[in-house]
Formats: structure tokens, C-alpha cells, sequence
């Protein structure tokens, strides 16, 4: 039971931190919560599909089929993560202001909410996949069977589900006017953690190269296993050991992302752009 | 909006095709693992270093296995009775531990690279 806990937490922690961040960052835009509603409960449907499947993706495409896909979410999701933050960028002051209850502006600000339904439902996709095949091999394995394997699991998603929760009230305690900052700034990381990953998974399938061995190792100082290492490879895509490849990609990532929303930020108070792209 | 989404596919892309070209190299050592009774055979395993090879892992098992290495950044579902095949590399030297993640407490093993 303990095993399932400890794997099921592990699993669902890096999906909490991912969906409390994206709750925080729409918490002031109208509608959103129906559509991460709706990216989550796709994510659900997605995971146990993404299970089933689980053999036939390995084995598809000469062996790399498990990698391909995980490339592809991933670099969908920083897509979507950037998107959400450029827009944001270009809207948040005018849906933040006096024009917030006005009907086109709640229309509009569903744009980047399906962006952000998408990065929800991609993080419970992956991470819940994984978790039914753990507890799905640990039950056979398992003496106590599925009522102990699915205690643990239970266990495991509460304890992900409190770390998430308690990252959300602690972002909740920054004040309105510096939030969007903050949770601008942990998307844009977000993003580039995730692409450093998905360049990560082109690399395990021969595509591209890792263009060299590890630049540095900090797994002496923090060890990407442990809890906190967990949190920071989530939060920031810390990774002990990174390769040329990987530091490329999230330096690429900050870059572009970070690029557009300078040129895209508002010129001065009060005069944001109503133009919607 | 759409146009920010093209620009950064593209940009994607380029960055990919860029790197699709230095990563072909040929002539690839290959080394196999054996996962039986979920233990893995051999659980050490010299290779050379700062060179790219492929890790065959055949699982025996009628179970499912997932084979995984942080520090190698290798992560693949490997279905019963059946083997795959993984890009690893180049290491620089030293010790990579893996494990199969369903049995890790019994299923691990460490690559030495030298």
C-alpha cells in the first residue's frame, strides 16, 4: 500500500503543481473555470485511453512511438503555455480593468482559456497514464491485490492533490496587482521545462542529438528524485544533469516566449491594444 | 494570435530540422539488458564513454516493465515478452543507475560508463 502511495504521489504531483499554477493564473478570468473543468476531465478520459494503448504506442513507429508522442504533448503544451502568456500579456490590463464585465472581453478571455484547458488536460494525460499502469502493475504484483494497490493510489493522489493545494493558497496570498506577474513568470518557466523535456524525448528517439554528455551534475546538491527536486523539475525544469540540447531548448523557450510578450506588452497604462489576433 | 502560434511552431521546427542534421552518426555500438523475473541480467554494465550507443532491454516477463534512468534521461514502456530498443548517450564518464519502475526494489541495475 505504501508503494502505490509513494509512486501514485510522485506521479500526480508533477499534474497538482502544473493545474495549480494555471488555476491561479485564470483565477480572474470569467469562465475559466468550466473550461479547465473540461480539460480535466479530458485529461482523465485521455490517461486511461494514453493506458490502454500503452503497448501499442511503445512498439509503434520502429519503437519510438512512446517517445514521439510524449514529444509532441509536450511541445503542444509549451505552445499553449506561451500562447496564453502573450495574450495575457496583450489583455490582461484591459480584463483586469474597467471593461472586465463588459460581454465581448468574457468573450474573448475564453481564447487563451482553452490554451490553458489543453496544458491541464496534456499534464493529467501523461501523468495519469502513468499512474494506471503503476497501480495496474503493482496490483498483479501486489498479495494485498487491487483494494490495498488502489488505497495506496488514493493516498498517493490526496497527499499530490494537498501539495497543490497548498502552492494555490500560497499564491493567493500575493497581493492581486503583483499576481499576474508571478504567475506569468512560472508559466514562461513552466514552458521552458517542459520543452527542455520534450527535446529530451526527440533525443531518445534519434532524432535530434543531445549534442554532447551532461554539461554539469548537480545531483550532489539536489537530487532530481527527491521531493524537492521533484517540485523544481516540475516548477522550473530543474534537471541534475542537463545536455547541451536541453539548455539550448529552454534558453530558446525564454527567449521566444519572453521575446513576444515584451513586443507585445502594452505601451503605456490605460492603452492596451483591444485588438484580438 | 494565429500568426504567434505559426511563428512559434516554426521556429520549432527550424530549431529541430537544425539539429535532425548533427545527429546522424552511424555505426552504433549496441548492448542488451535482460529483464527476467523482473531482475535485470547483467545488473552492471561497462560502456564505453562520450559516445552515443543503443541499449536493447528484452522483458522476458509476461508483465508489463518500464525501464528508466534519470541520469541516462531514458524512459520507455516495454510491453510483456517483448524488447525495445534505446538512444542513449554520449555519457560522460561514470555511474547511471536504472531501474524497472514497476519493481525497483528488486529490478535495478547501473550502467559504467568509461
Amino acid at each position: 500500500m505504501l508503494a502505490a502511495a509513494i509512486i501514485v504521489f510522485r506521479e500526480t504531483l508533477e499534474a497538482a503543481l502544473i493545474v495549480t499554477i494555471v488555476l491561479a493564473a485564470t483565477r480572474e478570468l470569467a469562465g475559466s473555470r468550466r473550461w479547465i473543468g473540461l480539460g480535466l476531465a479530458a485529461g482523465v478520459v485521455g490517461a486511461g485511453v494514453v493506458a490502454m494503448l500503452a503497448d501499442v504506442i511503445s512498439q509503434s513507429v520502429q519503437g519510438m512511438g512512446q517517445e514521439l508522442f510524449n514529444a509532441i504533448v509536450l511541445f503542444a503544451a509549451v505552445i499553449m503555455l506561451g500562447w496564453h502568456n502573450v495574450w495575457m500579456q496583450q489583455h490582461g490590463r484591459e480584463m483586469a480593468g474597467h471593461l472586465r464585465a463588459a460581454g465581448a472581453q468574457v468573450q474573448s478571455g475564453e481564447r487563451p482559456m482553452v490554451a490553458l484547458a489543453v496544458v491541464v488536460g496534456i499534464a493529467l494525460l501523461r501523468e495519469g497514464s502513468e499512474t494506471v499502469l503503476f497501480l495496474f502493475g503493482l496490483a498483479s504484483a501486489n498479495k494485498g491485490g487491487w483494494a490495498d494497490t488502489l488505497g495506496g493510489g488514493a493516498l498517493g493522489v490526496g497527499l499530490g492533490v494537498a501539495v497543490g493545494l497548498t502552492l494555490y493558497f500560497g499564491l493567493l496570498r500575493i497581493p492581486q496587482r503583483h499576481l499576474f506577474k508571478v504567475t506569468s513568470l512560472m508559466i514562461l518557466l513552466l514552458a521552458a521545462g517542459l520543452a527542455a523535456q520534450a527535446v529530451n524525448f526527440l533525443a531518445q528517439a534519434d532524432i535530434v542529438s543531445q549534442l554532447g554528455g551532461s554539461v554539469w551534475d548537480s545531483s550532489w546538491l539536489l537530487d532530481e528524485g527527491s521531493l524537492v527536486g521533484r517540485v523544481l523539475h516540475t516548477l522550473i525544469g530543474y534537471t541534475a544533469q542537463p545536455t547541451p540540447l536541453q539548455l539550448i531548448a529552454y534558453g530558446v523557450t525564454l527567449l521566444v516566449i519572453g521575446g513576444l510578450m515584451w513586443v507585445v506588452r502594452p505601451s503605456a497604462p490605460g492603452h492596451a491594444q483591444l485588438k484580438a489576433g | 494570435m494565429r500568426s504567434l502560434v505559426v511563428g512559434l511552431s516554426a521556429l520549432a521546427v527550424l530549431v529541430v530540422t537544425g539539429l535532425v542534421s548533427l545527429s546522424a552518426q552511424a555505426q552504433e555500438t549496441v548492448f542488451t539488458l535482460t529483464i527476467k523475473d523482473h531482475r535485470f541480467e547483467p545488473t552492471r554494465l561497462e560502456v564505453p564513454a562520450n559516445v552515443k550507443f543503443k541499449l536493447v532491454v528484452r522483458n522476458l516477463d509476461n508483465e508489463r516493465a518500464e525501464f528508466e534512468s534519470k541520469p541516462m534521461k531514458v524512459e520507455k514502456i516495454i510491453p510483456g515478452n517483448a524488447e525495445t530498443t534505446l538512444n542513449v548517450g554520449p555519457l560522460k564518464p561514470g555511474e547511471y543507475p536504472f531501474v524497472e519502475e514497476f519493481h525497483e526494489d528488486v529490478a535495478n541495475g547501473v550502467i559504467v560508463a568509461r
